[in-house]
């Protein structure tokens, strides 16, 4: 005892109080917190989370914060949910590059489909958020591509055209175009309104009205969709129709003036 | 008459069959009078002079295609429930407009061509009389006598930029609906009269019940009847100034040089019928134009990204997207700058070109005739206007594309903006002095082709070693065309004292119209072209060689 009172005033006295308090603290911390949804867990849910963490602790802690708590890089990810991990790593645009422009694009995606669900349970496990939705959520059957149509365009064509073909925000953002995007991203984008989108969560558009929207977009701008009339010269209204209409009409027109022109009847030599 | 004559000629046997009826045609109608002046009329030629036809062409499909697309169109804003074979819409509530509309994009036979005929005829028509109305600008073909004619153009290009808004807003889609909201919005920020005149249009309240009943009877009937007699007056006033042409040998303000309307004119025009009509129907064949079905029905509290005009209505939709939102609210009543000025400056850019020729044949006080047409290089100041012009033009079209040309070269849309501001006033000015600097150039060119010739390419070595390239002379018809032109002198005011000593009194006008003349002719801005003296004294100089 007197050997500890002797050094009670030595420099270091006051840090291993501090780590004394702290290891305290965090002893019972452990012992008292609500422990049962960490003893609920299942083995392979937790080995997801784990595994999940180390991804994450190399892919995003550097923007993210070690424990997802954000940074002046990266928003923070609790209660984000499992739907924004699928939907920003799926898609390629997380992890973001360094230095982004005004928005980060989709580009290719580095991860496995287990590595994305362990990052996903990873973040779930931070705190509560929407899930990734499942096949029967996005999937076509029981839709009303009508209904959809018309949701489509009162909530997202005034961003996104009127049948999904981007449009641009401003300084330099955009809405980008939704040809192409898996049924399962724009569910998860809806949900959890990626960078500039805002969110439609189930209180403003129903599972139900996800599902048709889902379903126009596959009818209006899917691999099968049909085009009545021709090409459809980017789907992107009259600018598009008006550069064809002079290069390919008025254009084709001058080349055949002047091919008249030139053909003219000769008069006779006497 | 002439039927007398010919029916003694031919006392044994009848005539053949076709003569006969032509002689009964004349007898009541005077064809061969008529055909005896006309058939001769002389049209020269020049794949440019076909502008003004591949637009009467077009103007003539539009009214084929259009009298289909009436028959199965109802001009009705009645709500309706849709039942027709366009899945994506079904059971959606939309106007009878847009109900008929799809039923003739969908299940009329032949519709939907017909549909797209219609509506790429109307984009190459209002394209094709822009480019005419700048050949014309251009060539200064706009000179007297052919100024009313240049007016009746510019009245057909103004009135077919409304025939073609009135006719994309008939469906009553959600884009065209938009359009009309703008438009709507134009009319409303016209200081105390523009809530009137909104209210007049729709009926009450946008968008009411009417608009779409209104704007088909205005573009199937209004418009149209006016286009067509002015499109008849232009023809007519074709015939009777006879055609222009360029300078060249044999080529005089007094005679037209080039084929006769029959045979070998008619069937050349009416050759070039079947191919426009083939061209616009090949297009309308393979691209879609204004898919309706993918826009959806117009619902005023809906609006879609892109939300563009057809072409033509292009230039203002960029002025508005241009203008800084500016508005000044006084005495509980707004003015909305931001609208109200680019609605002016709409009207400002058309009247600017419109008036051009007139402002010209002030400051030249030419009262000559022209049927000789100039080639722009030899009017630098015209040529230098009408690039600015087209400048400005094109400006705002980025302008009205701003959100394309953002989303597809990835700029910033505030950016692109920027830019479209910036250029509205710098754009023409560079665009005027680089054009005329070109001009003087080129006039310089022409002047150094005819006094020494073509530049052959050949190099000759001459007996003391100097190195020289070989000129070869023009032939006397190039010379011709190359000196053709007449050079105007800049106005001179006279003396600012008269013989008495007194100052003599000189209108501003004429102040203004010597300045704008010095402008225009003065040492900077054409280059004197080579007299006879100048010529004969190279041309002799090289002989001495």
């Amino acid at each position: 005892m007197k050997k500890l009172s002797a050094r009670r005033r030595h420099p270091l006295a006051a840090l291993v109080v501090l780590l004394l308090a702290l290891a305290c603290t965090g002893g019972l911390y452990a012992a008292f917190a609500p422990a049962e949804k960490a003893q609920a867990d299942d083995t392979a849910q937790s080995l997801a989370i784990d595994e999940g963490k180390k991804l994450y602790t190399v892919g995003c802690a550097s923007c993210h914060g070690t424990g997802g708590q954000g940074g002046s890089d990266g928003p923070s990810l609790v209660g984000v949910g499992a739907a924004a991990v699928d939907f920003q790593v799926s898609t390629g645009r997380m992890p973001a590059a360094t230095s982004q422009g005004a928005q980060v694009p989709k580009k290719k995606n580095i991860y496995t489909r287990a590595q994305i669900d362990q990052l996903a349970a990873y973040i779930a496990s931070l705190g509560a958020g929407p899930a990734v939705p499942t096949k029967e959520q996005y999937g076509p059957e029981g839709a009303d591509i009508a209904k959809g149509g018309e949701l489509f365009r009162t909530n997202c064509a005034q961003c996104h055209n009127f049948t999904g073909k981007g449009g641009a925000l401003t300084k330099g953002k955009f809405a980008p175009s939704l040809t192409d995007v898996e049924p399962k991203h724009i569910y998860e984008a809806m949900q959890t309104g990626p960078q500039n989108m805002p969110s439609f969560p189930d209180t403003t558009l129903s599972e139900q009205n996800k599902k048709d929207i889902i379903a126009y977009l596959n009818a209006v701008n899917g691999d099968e969709t049909e085009n009545p009339g021709g090409l459809e010269l980017g789907g992107l209204g009259p600018v598009s129709e008006g550069l064809f209409g002079w290069i390919f009409g008025l254009g084709t027109l001058i080349a055949v003036a002047v091919w008249v022109a030139a053909r003219t009847a000769k008069a006779k030599k006497s | 008459m002439s039927t007398t004559a010919s029916n003694t000629s031919r006392s044994r046997g009848k005539a053949p069959g076709g003569e006969r009826v032509a002689d009964w045609a004349d007898g009541r109608l005077g064809i061969y009078t008529l055909a005896k002046s006309n058939m001769r009329k002389i049209f020269p030629d020049h794949w440019s002079f076909m502008l003004g036809e591949v637009c009467l062409y077009s103007f003539l499909i539009i009214i084929l295609t259009g009298v289909y697309l009436t028959l199965f169109f109802h001009p009705s804003m009645n709500e309706v429930q849709y039942h027709g074979s366009y899945v994506p819409l079904q059971g959606q509530l939309m106007s009878e407009a847009f109900n008929s509309t799809l039923h003739i994009s969908f299940d009329v036979r032949g519709g939907l061509l017909i549909r797209q005929i219609h509506h790429w005829a109307a984009v190459v028509f209002i394209a094709g009389m822009f480019v005419h109305m700048m050949r014309v600008f251009f060539t200064g073909a706009f000179r007297k006598p052919r100024e009313v004619n240049w007016l009746f153009g510019f009245l057909l290009f103004v009135l077919g930029m409304f025939t073609g808004f009135t006719g994309y807003s008939l469906p009553d889609d959600l884009l065209s609906g938009t359009g009309v909201r703008f438009m709507e919005g134009a009319i409303l920020s016209v200081p105390i009269v523009g809530t009137y005149i909104s209210f007049f249009l729709f009926g009450g309240e946008f968008p009411g019940g009417d608009f779409v009943a209104r704007f088909y009877s205005i573009h199937i009937l209004l418009l149209p009847g006016i286009m067509l007699g002015l499109v008849v007056g232009h023809l007519i006033l074709v015939f009777y100034h006879k055609h222009t042409q360029f300078a060249g040998p044999g080529k005089t303000n007094n005679n037209v040089v080039g084929m006769p309307l029959l045979p070998v004119y008619m069937a050349k025009a009416g050759g070039f019928f079947f191919l426009v009509f083939g061209v616009i129907a090949f297009v309308a064949a393979i691209a879609q134009i204004n898919p309706i079905w993918a826009i959806g029905p117009y619902r005023p509290d809906q609006v879609s990204t892109g939300a563009q005009p057809d072409w033509y209505m292009g230039m203002a939709e960029g002025l508005i997207r241009a203008m800084p939102g500016w508005e000044i609210n006084l005495w509980g009543h707004t003015l909305v700058l931001g609208v109200f000025i680019p609605l002016v400056l709409f009207g400002v850019i058309l009247v600017a070109i419109a008036a051009y020729p007139f402002i010209e044949a002030w400051v030249t006080g030419d009262k000559r005739e022209h049927h000789i047409l100039d080639r722009p290089r030899n009017a630098p100041t015209r040529t230098a206007f009408g690039v600015a012009w087209l400048t400005v033009y094109f400006v705002m079209l980025i302008g009205g594309g701003n959100d394309l040309f953002a989303t597809h070269f990835h700029l910033s849309i505030n950016a692109v903006t920027w830019f479209v501001r910036i250029s509205y006033f710098v754009g023409p000015v560079i665009a005027f002095i680089v054009t005329k600097r070109i001009c003087l150039g080129l006039q310089r060119r022409d002047k150094d082709k005819v006094l020494h010739g073509r530049e052959t390419g050949t190099i000759k070595r001459l007996p003391h070693g100097e190195f020289i390239e070989v000129h070869e002379p023009l032939s006397q018809e190039q010379l011709h065309t190359l000196t053709a032109h007449d050079q105007y002198k800049p106005l001179q005011l006279g003396p600012a004292v008269d013989e008495n000593g007194v100052e003599r009194k000189v209108r501003a006008t004429q102040k203004v119209r010597a300045k704008l003349s010095e402008a225009y002719f003065g040492e900077e801005s054409q280059i004197a072209k080579p007299s006879v003296e100048e010529y004969k004294e190279i041309t002799s100089g090289h002989g001495h060689h």
